[in-house]
């Protein structure tokens, strides 16, 4: 007799306006089970958990919590069954405390009075984040605490709720490496407590390390489930995109050419004395901890950063960079790290995302071509393969890896000679990345020269032609594409001479 | 367009099939209502409001908000018919007026932009000022002694193939800003700077330049709305516009404009003044008091917006 599952889901369908986006999806958690659920964005992923926490309603199926049959109408009847979801933006409010975002919503307070009873609420959220084995002080407030910090409260917050089944969204997205080996221990402290967790991610090193049992959807399908244990890295990829994905980066054949730009004694309050050059067709990459200073240093060549001293020069001229306009006519585009927050304008389409920088040469004196509009968008569309049902659609609605497409699309549109790529595949699906990459080694081929910042070490090591490893706000190390090694990355990054 | 549902154009259309019920329930009420003579009234009406909630659309679309507009208007209302009682030619005295506006929207926009002042306290101190300036500058007492001028009079009293004045100008300049908005660079770049200024700046978007422009654009047609009650009243009141920018806020808002910025469009705002301009006019007819009729305009504001609210979630 097999195990009763935590929960069950059993034939799920879902539809939005005629397009089906689950499609008789089976899964199942046990309690004290890590149970990966992955696919590529746009697979069902997101809908199957709002089915599951009842912020969706499902169309087929059932669902059994503990073998009982539910029906979830709100988040909170999936909440009072003891599913709690930890998603990728952290609920918390800044300037509350710990202990007051804790409890939100359910204050302790003295009998029936409304005064608040501090004590013991302090007392409680200490217990809680220390059956987490966190030492977070209840009364900071929460704008102090990293984001790994933050996670912790609310996991606390999740044990509060007597949860018993925690979804976890891309949990480790804005860790550092340090916060992620807690987060793995609280995880697999809470699986030996019994505790059920999905645990959906991007990274597949992580599923290896800390799950139990995958599930794999693909276009709204249940494509199966494995153990960990016994399925082999290359099953896995395939399960995911229903083919052979090859080999994930590209080949590197780009001549690289003269220096493009070069940049000296670079200084501010969070960098020091950078100075480094990037070469025609060059993917330059930059490693180093989250917090070293990586995204700083590449804001400030943007000129959305002071800087205090340091020179740029781009082709042997001195350039003065002191606004983003400064560089973007310099030829520099930047895609930054945060897609939402400095990439894209969620109010927008598609369409008018692509040509945020490029609108006045889409026009005609200062008003919009249609048709040149148009065009230049199709083309883009194409050129990276964005999945829109057409460049009207709002660019809210697109996928993860689609966004990132936009983002990056649209500083084509400047024709860029450097191209600053911060995070570029973060929250990206593997078929997705796999076109970034191809996009960024078709652009250098065409003489284009990439900075990119990027905290996946595989990434780094597959794509660059030469290694920046920043540690604390200096360039701590130099490496050739030969010469590059994980170790040596982490060496320098971690402060190794 | 293929991928807007039915629910987006509900929403779109909503502020329409609100005035439509308000007029069709004002028709079997007073049927006078629905006579072109008095419906011309109306939009005559309309216009002044009409001119200050176009510019408030520009305002809030790039996330913002305009309190000085009513002072604007009464500040360049009484320049206007002080410069003309003292002589000047009536059409260079209207260029002063809307220029005077523009200087008053302008330092708005250099303020919030450069100054970095939420756009809320920003107006909210130049709407005393701007009306501390027209108490000082008029003395307290309505401007006067200039209607000798035919074509000043005009402006705000004459009809053209039975169409007043004020109506044509208020099309002539609804159907510019609708191009502006939709059709130029400016216009895109109002939407993207409401939608995400981070992202705007991020984008080479120059969001300052675009925000001056923006309030300089508000306060021209504030004043330009100053004039033609002006010109319609005969004098210029120093109490002129008085809590007009509530009005204006309100069109806005009745026309489906977000006040979060990014999202709205100026059509809308039409339909919201018109709106605000049927009540008013229907509740007249129907000899409902003054008092009453606050009442009633509050009450379908927040109907309007709860039921927007409903479509929307």
């Amino acid at each position: 007799m097999s195990q009763q599952p935590l929960i069950e889901m059993k034939g799920i369908s879902k539809s939005f306006a005629g397009n089906k986006v689950l499609n008789e999806v089976d899964f199942e958690v046990l309690a004290g089970e890590v149970h990966a659920l992955l696919g590529e964005n746009g697979a069902g992923k997101s809908t199957l958990m709002k089915i599951l926490t009842g912020i969706y309603e499902r169309d087929e199926g059932e669902v059994f919590v503990k073998g009982e049959p539910v029906h979830f109408q709100h988040a909170k009847d999936s909440e009072e069954k003891g599913i709690a979801v930890i998603h990728q933006e952290l609920n918390v409010i800044p300037y509350l405390t710990v202990m007051e975002n804790m409890f939100l919503g359910r204050e302790i307070k003295y009998g029936k009075t409304g005064f608040l009873n501090t004590k013991k609420m302090v007392e409680k959220t200490k217990d809680y984040l220390g059956q987490l084995g966190v030492e977070i002080d209840p009364m900071a407030t929460a704008k102090e605490l990293s984001v790994g910090q933050q996670q912790m409260v609310e996991i606390a917050k999740a044990l509060s709720l007597d949860a018993e089944l925690i979804v976890m969204d891309e949990p480790t997205a804005a860790l550092t490496d340090r916060e992620i080996d807690r987060l793995f221990k609280v995880i697999k402290n809470l699986r030996d407590q019994g505790v059920g967790i999905i645990y959906i991610s991007h990274r597949m090193e992580e599923i290896f390390e800390i799950c139990d049992r995958i599930s794999v959807l693909r276009d709204g399908d249940y494509i199966g489930t494995e153990h960990v244990e016994t399925v082999e890295y290359d099953e896995i990829i395939r399960m995911l995109v229903g083919r052979q994905l090859g080999t994930l980066f590209p080949e590197r054949n780009t001549e690289v050419g003269q220096v493009k730009m070069k940049v000296e004694g670079l200084s501010s309050d969070v960098f020091n004395n950078i100075s480094f050059e990037l070469k025609e067709g060059e993917i330059l990459g930059v490693a180093g901890l989250m917090g070293a200073g990586r995204s700083e240093i590449m804001q400030a060549l943007f000129g959305y950063r002071d800087i205090d001293e340091g020179k740029i020069y781009i082709d042997g001229k001195e350039i003065k960079i002191k606004k983003p306009v400064d560089a973007i006519n310099a030829g520099i585009g930047f895609v930054t790290e945060d897609r939402k927050e400095e990439g894209l304008v969620l109010t927008m389409s598609v369409r008018e995302n692509f040509t945020l920088t490029n609108l006045k040469d889409v026009s005609n004196q200062s008003i919009v071509s249609n048709e040149k509009e148009g065009k230049f968008v199709n083309d883009m569309i194409d050129r990276f393969n964005v999945k829109a049902s057409s460049m009207e659609q709002e660019v809210k609605s697109l996928s993860g890896g689609n966004q990132q497409k936009v983002v990056i699309g649209k500083w084509l549109g400047i024709n860029p000679k450097i191209l600053i790529l911060d995070e570029p595949t973060r929250g990206v699906d593997v078929g997705a990345k796999k076109e970034i990459y191809q996009i960024m080694n078709e652009l250098t081929e065409q003489g284009v020269s990439i900075i990119m910042i990027s905290s996946e070490l595989p990434e780094v090591l597959g794509m660059s032609d030469r290694i920046l490893v920043i540690h604390e706000g200096q360039i701590g190390s130099e490496l050739s594409r030969e010469e590059a090694d994980q170790e040596n990355i982490m060496f320098a990054a971690t402060g190794g001479e | 367009m293929k991928d807007k549902s039915i629910g987006y154009i509900l929403q779109r259309l909503g502020p329409l099939l609100g005035l439509l019920v308000i007029v069709i329930a004002l028709t079997i009420m007073s049927p006078q209502f629905i006579s072109i003579d008095n419906l011309l009234t109306v939009l005559r009406q309309v216009t002044i409001i009409a001119l200050l909630a176009f510019g408030m659309t520009f305002v809030i679309l790039t996330g913002g908000i305009d309190l000085s507009v009513g002072s604007t208007l009464a500040l360049a209302g009484a320049l206007t018919a002080g410069f003309m009682a003292s002589g000047m030619d009536p059409i260079l005295a209207v260029l002063l007026g809307v220029l005077a506006g523009a200087i008053m929207g302008a330092f708005n926009g250099v303020i919030i932009a450069k100054g970095k002042v939420a756009p809320f306290i920003a107006t909210l101190a130049t709407m005393t000022i701007f009306r501390g300036l027209t108490l000082v500058y008029t003395d307290g007492r309505p401007v006067t002694g200039f209607t000798d001028s035919e074509a000043f009079d005009l402006i705000g009293r004459g009809y053209l193939f039975g169409i007043p004045i004020p109506v044509i100008i208020m099309f002539v300049i609804f159907f510019i800003l609708l191009f502006i908005l939709k059709k130029t660079v400016f216009g895109r770049h109002v939407y993207a700077l409401g939608g995400n200024e981070e992202a705007s700046i991020l984008s080479g978007i120059k969001v300052n330049r675009v925000k001056i422009w923006v309030y300089l654009l508000t306060g021209a047609l504030s004043a330009l709305a100053g004039i033609i009650l002006t010109s319609r009243l005969g004098s210029a009141s120093p109490n002129a516009g008085f809590t007009y920018e509530l009005d204006a806020i309100a069109a806005v808002v009745l026309g489906g404009t977000s006040l979060s910025g990014g999202r709205g469009w100026i059509f809308g705002t039409l339909v919201g003044a018109l709106i605000i301009g049927v009540l008013n006019n229907g509740l007249n007819l129907l000899g409902v008091s003054s008092n009453y009729q606050q009442i009633v305009k509050g009450g379908v504001i927040l109907l309007a917006v709860l039921l927007d609210r409903q479509k929307s979630s």
